[in-house]
């Protein structure tokens, strides 16, 4: 696992600024592809009634995913210490399998792709695919 | 047999009309050569891989990025024998080139990329799925001969 370079880091803050007024859009598609491209991961949504991109559920749940990234972004030069309650709450109560945060992962880069194709480059692929690991990993840190 | 619904085999069918391979095959491995740079280890013969500018102008990739879309554009053309169309790719890539089949993968990924890039709003989650299920069916070919 690489650690984030100070280019790294300069990069992801920096494509992540052209984010805001964009959170639910771009939630709410990260995670209706994840429903329906890993059905797998409807497991975890088994208590919503309408899992489609339009549900008021999906929307509201995207936004609080990618406020969640957000932190992690304003976090990132300690993400095992600022990312410490969210890994608490996968670890011991939504029991999230962390092989899923490579899933969600991929789907947000496939999001970007489509939201800023000409932004994300690979240069900025390439260090948010790591930034996205980091976060991962963070977030596994309480699992055991 | 991978079976595959009416909606996958239009879907990918018109995606592979839809993109020029002389466009997305670059894109998608010089993406994949930045993004995963151990991957530069299959390239040695290449030339000048130092940077992602280098990268992406480097006439050996341009050209091997068209021959990598080309390859996937075979398997469209025979979706219900992917395995039998692909096995001499397979040994060739296992005997001969010796590439780890965990990279396909990470092509596939990028491929991926490439085309939501391409396709914007079009690449829906629905269309997502089938060109993904596609690509696993190519790369899980693609391995079928290693021993």
């Amino acid at each position: 696992m690489t650690s984030l370079s100070a280019k790294d880091k300069d990069t992801v803050r920096a494509f992540w600024a052209k984010v805001p007024g964009k959170e639910e859009l771009i939630g709410a598609d990260v995670l209706s592809r994840m429903l329906v491209v890993y059905p797998q991961t409807k497991t975890y949504f088994s208590h919503w009634k309408d899992l489609s991109p339009s549900s008021a559920q999906v929307k509201k749940h995207g936004k609080t995913i990618m406020a969640g990234v957000g932190e992690a972004v304003a976090k990132m030069d300690d993400l095992t210490a600022g990312l410490l309650n969210l890994s608490q709450l996968h670890a011991f109560t939504l029991r999230v399998d962390p092989a899923n945060f490579k899933i969600i992962s991929h789907n947000l880069l496939v999001v970007f792709a489509i939201t800023f194709p000409k932004e994300f480059t690979a240069e900025v692929h390439v260090s948010m695919d790591k930034f996205l690991a980091r976060v991962s990993y963070a977030l596994s840190e309480k699992y055991r | 047999m991978v079976q595959w619904t009416d909606f996958e085999r239009a879907t990918i069918k018109a995606i592979f009309a839809k993109i020029d391979s002389a466009v997305v095959g670059p894109a998608a491995l010089s993406r994949c050569l930045v993004v995963y740079p151990w991957t530069q280890r299959y390239f040695g013969k290449f030339g000048n891989l130092f940077n992602a500018d280098a990268i992406r102008s480097n006439p050996n990739v341009i050209a091997h990025g068209k021959v990598v879309l080309d390859g996937l554009a075979r398997a469209v053309q025979n979706l219900d024998d992917i395995k039998a169309t692909y096995a001499e790719l397979s040994v060739l890539h296992s005997e001969k080139l010796q590439v780890d089949p965990d990279n396909f993968k990470l092509l596939a990924d990028c491929v991926s990329i490439v085309v939501a890039a391409q396709l914007g709003k079009d690449f829906t989650p629905e269309v997502q799925a089938a060109f993904q299920k596609f690509l696993a069916v190519a790369v899980s070919a693609l391995g079928k001969q290693y021993h």
